[in-house]
């Protein structure tokens, strides 16, 4: 499926804003990103697998807060971050 | 007025050689770590001339970048950003290229149902000993810490003090810690020996590991606390920076929240050597510089600790103050620096000496100056401004390019 990438992270993946990944939930595809792009989860994620204050995830453009939701192969992923402050 | 030195008794480690000054003709490195990212400057043999080059991790926050000492060449930067997870960058070139750490410091996964601690940035950076190239620790905040042993590319907690619950009452909640998170700070390593280590906590007071940090015992008496709170109490303890004077690594000098100390081991008793600072002065700042062959000799920045706690400097006219004879003296240095209007802040990490003789000093403000003396604190000049909020300024002996 298609997982959308905020700029900060494209680093990672090589200047890409967009990449293909693989998973049954939210949390396999970050680990599917993580495997591709080494370092890019814990960018995102917490050690505690908590999303990270201004990381967001929006599944075919409905906000989720839920690493375990499930998803289909035909959804689209978009990572946001919340830029704030100076 | 000379200080009677007491001979250790407990510890009964022998003082290390005496460190040699940096040769007079190797130029100095400056790196320097701020809110946007990290500059270096390079100067001639004489500390008279700086070219800066940078920037390095534009839009990072940059915690701390240090030399490692052991190699010459590989450096590590903490990193950043508001708003993605924190991570270290790794150089073996001296900053030519840079790699980003493969494992950076994390704490332990908790049990289902309880609440974890997440490192939200790596804060202080530190080789271990000369006999353990390629390891380091790092302490992040909230506190934490962290060792390497393949040169910063993975790290591991140091179980004995990460899961040490005794440990975590003295940390408090992030509330207790400074607006950006509390910190672990002032890890050092006895030169003597890689099992003997310090470390600093804000807040959660100064502790000591004679077992390479299974084991951990306050180190507080003497030092004071906020007025009504209860210095028994170690959570409430807040020193911002400890220091080991190289040249004797039982004398440890302190600039906490509330005063400036000096500790003689194997005693325990800080001495508040801040109460010998002009009163009008006082003895409130955040960084604290040893000399780095002389343990009488070390300086400090004061900043305004009144009222609503400015911490700026006092009266707006910025000096460093030093003391020659352990704490017992300070001598005002502001020669070179505004004598008016100048409301600098200088954080705990961002004031640091080179090996030279004369000694050089560096300090960078958080409103983007880098400021240098090349004797000593005598005569000051600004080497470099509008730079982004500085967080921390290390010196080491510049590589050849």
């Amino acid at each position: 499926m298609k997982v959308l990438i905020p700029s900060p992270l494209f680093s990672y993946t090589a200047g890409k804003s967009a990449v293909d990944a693989y998973g049954a939930t939210l949390s396999a595809v970050l680990a599917d990103l993580e495997r591709q792009f080494a370092g890019i989860r814990f960018r995102i994620v917490d050690e505690q697998e908590r999303m990270r204050p201004h990381m967001r995830f929006f599944i075919n453009g409905e906000q989720t807060f839920d690493l375990r939701q499930p998803l289909h192969p035909t959804d689209s992923i978009q990572i946001v971050q919340a830029l704030s402050g100076g | 007025m000379a200080v009677k030195k007491k001979k250790p008794t407990a510890l009964k480690r022998k003082r290390p050689a005496a460190a040699r000054a940096q040769k007079s003709n190797q130029p100095v490195l400056v790196m320097v770590a701020t809110r946007k990212g990290a500059w270096f400057l390079r100067s001639d043999a004489a500390r008279k001339n700086w070219r800066i080059e940078g920037p390095h991790f534009l839009g990072n926050i940059i915690n701390h970048v240090v030399l490692d000492p052991r190699d010459g060449k590989t450096l590590l930067a903490a990193a950043s950003t508001g708003h993605l997870g924190p991570t270290l960058f790794r150089s073996t070139n001296g900053g030519r290229t840079w790699k980003e750490a493969s494992k950076p410091p994390a704490f332990a996964k908790a049990p289902e149902g309880e609440k974890g601690r997440s490192v939200n940035h790596t804060f202080w950076l530190v080789p271990c000993h000369a006999n353990e190239p390629n390891a380091w620790y790092a302490g992040t905040s909230p506190q934490g810490l962290f060792r390497s042993d393949d040169g910063g590319d993975t790290w591991h907690g140091v179980s004995g003090l990460n899961d040490n619950l005794e440990y975590r009452k003295y940390m408090g909640s992030e509330q207790d810690g400074t607006p950006d998170g509390p910190k672990m700070h002032s890890v050092i390593v006895d030169p003597r020996d890689p099992k003997h280590l310090y470390f600093g906590m804000s807040s959660g007071g100064v502790h000591e590991s004679l077992d390479g940090g299974k084991t951990w015992s306050p180190l507080v008496n003497g030092m004071e606390v906020v007025e009504g709170f209860d210095a028994s109490n170690i959570m409430f303890h807040d020193p911002h920076c400890v220091r080991m004077c190289p040249s004797n690594p039982d004398r440890l000098y302190q600039q906490n929240h509330c005063g400036i100390y000096r500790l003689d081991r194997p005693g325990t008793q800080w001495e508040r050597v801040g109460n010998n600072m002009p009163k009008a002065v006082g003895d409130v700042g955040f960084p604290m510089v040893v000399h780095p062959r002389d343990e009488d000799t070390a300086w400090v920045f004061p900043m305004d600790g009144q009222t609503v706690w400015p911490r700026t400097s006092p009266n707006g006219r910025p000096s460093t103050y030093v003391t020659k004879d352990a704490g017992m003296t300070w001598q005002r240095l502001d020669a070179g620096m505004p004598r008016e209007q100048a409301w600098w802040t200088v954080k705990r990490q961002a004031m640091t000496s080179d090996a030279k003789d004369p000694v050089g000093l560096y300090f960078g403000t958080t409103s983007g100056e880098l400021w240098a003396s090349r004797d000593e604190g005598k005569k000051w000049s600004c080497i470099a401004r509008h730079l982004p909020e500085i967080y921390a300024v290390e010196a080491a002996v510049a590589l050849e390019r």
